[in-house]
């Protein structure tokens, strides 16, 4: 059963890295459409969106293409800095990453395009610089639902099955995630690890559900 | 003597058909002046255009003596640098911080809001002079209007701004407060000697607080003291019986 706990943790550890570079990708994807005004805004929204919609076997096709040792990324990475991305932990994270994205970014969107911009324009005539806005006045006040994106991309990145199965395969305690790990029980017909699995990848749910309740907090009304 | 305020603004907009040209020039003497108009006339893009806020596509804004946009010079200082307390119509009050916050806001510089705890001598002695201790750890919507009007004047006073501009300061406001609230901004400002352009369409508020009045009519300044039945706008440096 150990192998299990093992794969919990590293389905933890790529969920986590996962979501927090989507916090920082999508925080920085969403403000942009939010608030910046460019041609072709609305086709970069619809082609940032279709890993939501496309089958993740398809994105991690793309990936392989585009970051294994034969794809322009992948490399480029192998000979400038002999890295090897397939079929490692950190590709996992890299799939996980593309496949929750969208969650984040469309939330964050959302988010920032609800917060009245003049609330900016007082930070503005209050001598404050653009940084100092986005950190006191806009980011705070969107915080709720980048949040409930960034818990959905959490889940979403915990669940992730196609794409990483197609980029880091499924090598025991080194990438193969629980998700991967409760398939290759039920191939394997071994019920009883499979059942355990399937009972600890629950129990993780559900408690990253009720965390996620306790962490948004309802005090700040949208507007005063 | 020298123009306290110097504006003169163009800009064009253009809302799918229908198109509106913004053309305003004034300049006054005046430490108190208010923009007179009905609504959709201009007068808050005007006092964007001076805060900075909105960009307009010529013109020269010049108060109390410092250049703050000048198309053909090439200056336009950007809203954080120009110094001038703005008060919003909606008081624009940050909802996520307290009272005690938002007045402290201007004085804290960088990444992070001012501490629940702010105790600078200049934000207690604002949350004092503007009756707001009592409410000073409440968030803006557990205040009363009139209390919200004197946070949002606190915090635009705190960081001593070089003028104050006020949109429809006491349009929120029930009319027994608008009295009361104008005679106090009243006191303030010449108690600190600063300089105010102040817009709206209430006669009441062009009674007390307008030294001159600029009326506005469809994006330009319309001279003539018979327009909209007031008295015509005060001279340069007339007094103005109140």
């Amino acid at each position: 059963m150990s192998e299990a706990w093992v794969a919990l943790a590293l389905s933890l550890k790529v969920a986590g890295w996962a979501t927090a570079l989507n916090l920082v990708l999508g925080v920085a994807v969403g403000f942009t459409l939010a608030r910046r005004r460019f041609p072709g805004r609305d086709l970069l929204d619809a082609a940032l969106t279709l890993p939501m919609v496309m089958p993740p076997t398809v994105l991690g096709y793309y990936l392989l293409v585009l970051i294994g040792s034969q794809g322009p990324l992948g490399a480029w990475l192998l000979q400038h800095f002999g890295i090897r991305l397939i079929f490692t932990w950190q590709a996992a994270v890299i799939a996980a990453t593309v496949v929750a994205f969208p969650l984040v970014f469309k939330s964050a969107r959302a988010a920032f395009e609800n917060v009245d911009p003049e609330f900016e324009d007082a930070a503005r005539t209050l001598g404050i610089g653009e940084w100092g806005i986005f950190f006191r006045v806009t980011l705070p006040l969107a915080w709720r639902g980048i949040l409930a994106g960034l818990l959905l991309a959490f889940a979403r990145a915990l669940g992730e099955f196609g794409a990483t199965l197609m980029v880091a395969g499924s090598i025991a305690s080194k990438t193969q995630t629980l998700s991967i790990a409760v398939y290759e029980a039920v191939q394997a017909g071994q019920d009883d690890t499979a059942n355990f699995l399937v009972a600890v990848t629950s129990i993780t749910c559900i408690a990253v559900l009720l965390s996620a309740g306790r962490l948004a907090p309802g005090r700040v009304p949208a507007r005063a | 003597m020298t123009a306290v305020w110097q504006v003169s603004l163009r800009k064009k907009y253009r809302h799918g058909a229908s198109r509106f040209e913004l053309d305003v020039d004034f300049s006054s003497p005046a430490r108190r002046v208010v923009l007179f108009g009905p609504s959709g006339t201009g007068k808050t893009q005007t006092l964007r255009m001076i805060a900075g806020i909105t960009a307009p596509d010529a013109g020269l804004v010049r108060v109390a003596g410092r250049t703050l946009f000048d198309s053909d010079g090439g200056v336009s200082l950007p809203p954080s640098e120009r110094r001038l307390g703005f008060v919003f119509q909606d008081y624009a009050l940050f909802p996520h911080l307290t009272v005690r916050q938002n007045v402290a806001f201007a004085l804290q510089h960088g990444w992070r809001n001012p501490a629940r705890r702010a105790a600078e001598p200049r934000v207690l002695q604002w949350l004092e002079r503007l009756h707001l201790q009592p409410v000073a750890e409440h968030y803006p919507h557990q205040v009363s209007g009139g209390q919200r009007q004197r946070t949002a004047l606190a915090r635009a006073l705190v960081g001593e701004p070089a003028a104050l501009l006020l949109d429809e300061p006491f349009a929120a406001l029930d009319r027994s407060l608008r009295q009361r609230l104008r005679e106090e901004l009243l006191e303030l400002q010449s108690t600190l000697a600063l300089p105010l352009l102040l817009i709206t369409h209430d006669d009441d508020d062009v009674r007390l607080l307008g030294e001159q009045v600029i009326h506005l009519d469809a994006g330009r300044v319309v001279a003539g003291d018979a327009e909209g039945g007031l008295r015509r706008p005060a001279q340069a440096g007339e007094p103005v019986a109140i």
